[in-house]
């Protein structure tokens, strides 16, 4: 859904709708590198924000169809989502514009608790602290992990393949490339057999 | 060297087998890093998930973390390279070829077919993380708090990990 903003007058471009012209390698740099920056805690609904009603470089259905093929592909959503719109502007500078811009910041911040770490790492407090830490980062993922399941809970073939999934992960240990080599056809077909 | 092929071989694998997100390639990852290779214990793994989901921006972020621990800045550049380059190659390719087979029956039902494995992942992810976290049963207790708050309300997940750490220091 577009934010009602008043469009420009006397539009060049009115099957553009409400939006700015294409961004630079530099704006798709910054622009990413402010999202990085604030992402605390889940980056998307940020990244909807500043891409189509703060800069307005899409349309909100643009967006969702980019998302879509995003999630669709391996790797971080929005990590092939700054790939794919810095690719749509600025071809492969633009990609590599918005992908440096992403990551660079949230780097250099994990790097500099990385060396608070294993400075203070003999330290019993520190320790105490990122104990505490590390509990509460493991607690965060359970609930992502409940929530995610949830959905679920009535589709008993897809439950099975969460089980399975997880014996031969977690309690087996078993290499994810063959185990998902079994998994991903038995999982799209437990799918498709209980939709119909 | 041979540390540093190691540590691009691992990634660039999990890149292209991270379906679902960051959190999916977890167990894989602590495996390939504590139990194949002995860089790291189990504990340690597990602290620097803990500090990259302290730090903002994508889910990855214990990407260049672990390959900074394990061999410094080359680390930190090859498992950053290896990580991210694969799968945004494997983007710009497919962008090329996506509208042509948005409408295809086929697509949607692969993207909705992985949706259990991809549960199954996360909760392997949880599960993993979270045995190597308890080492003491107040830090299951924060666990447990964590993962309850975080359900059952909207509170920001950086106050929970905030909450965490300072309970750790206060209790332990």
């Amino acid at each position: 859904m577009q934010t009602p903003h008043a469009p420009p007058a006397n539009s060049q471009a009115p099957e553009a709708g409400t939006l700015r012209a294409p961004p630079s390698c530099a704006a798709l740099f910054t622009g990413f590198l402010g999202l990085g920056l604030i992402g605390f805690g889940g980056v998307l609904p940020l990244a909807r924000h500043m891409i189509v009603e703060d800069k307005r470089w899409l349309t909100a259905e643009a967006f969702a169809e980019m998302l879509g093929l995003c999630q669709f592909l391996p790797g971080g959503n929005i990590i092939n989502l700054s790939v794919a719109i810095g690719l749509e502007f600025r071809g492969v500078a633009g990609a590599v514009s918005a992908l440096m811009g992403l990551i660079l910041g949230p780097t250099a911040v994990v790097i500099g608790l990385g060396v608070i770490y294993d400075r203070f790492r003999d330290d019993p407090h520190l320790q105490h602290l990122f104990a505490g830490l590390a509990a509460a980062a493991a607690g965060l993922l359970v609930a992502t992990a409940l929530k995610m399941l949830l959905p679920l809970r009535r589709n008993l073939p897809g439950l099975a393949i969460v089980l399975l999934c997880f014996l031969a992960i977690a309690v087996l240990r078993l290499p994810l490339l063959p185990s998902m080599a079994v998994l991903a056809p038995l999982s799209i077909l437990a799918v498709k057999w209980s939709s119909r | 060297m041979s540390t540093l092929l190691a540590l691009a071989l691992i990634f660039a694998e999990l890149s292209l087998l991270a379906f679902g997100g960051g959190n999916t390639i977890l167990p894989e990852m602590q495996r390939q890093v504590v139990e194949v290779h002995g860089w790291m214990s189990a504990q340690d793994f597990s602290a620097l998930f803990a500090l990259a989901q302290a730090a903002p921006g994508p889910n990855m972020m214990v990407v260049p973390l672990v390959g900074w621990h394990v061999a410094g800045w080359g680390g930190l550049l090859v498992s950053s390279l290896a990580k991210f380059g694969p799968s945004s190659l494997l983007t710009g390719i497919v962008l090329g070829l996506w509208k042509r087979f948005k409408d295809r029956p086929w697509r949607r039902t692969i993207q909705a077919g992985l949706v259990p494995m991809t549960v199954g992942l996360v909760a392997a992810s949880a599960a993993l993380i979270t045995e190597a976290t308890s080492t003491h049963w107040l830090l299951v207790g924060i666990t447990a708090a964590t993962a309850a708050a975080m359900t059952l309300t909207r509170v920001h997940p950086l106050w929970l990990l905030g909450g965490g750490a300072v309970a750790g220091l206060l209790l332990l």
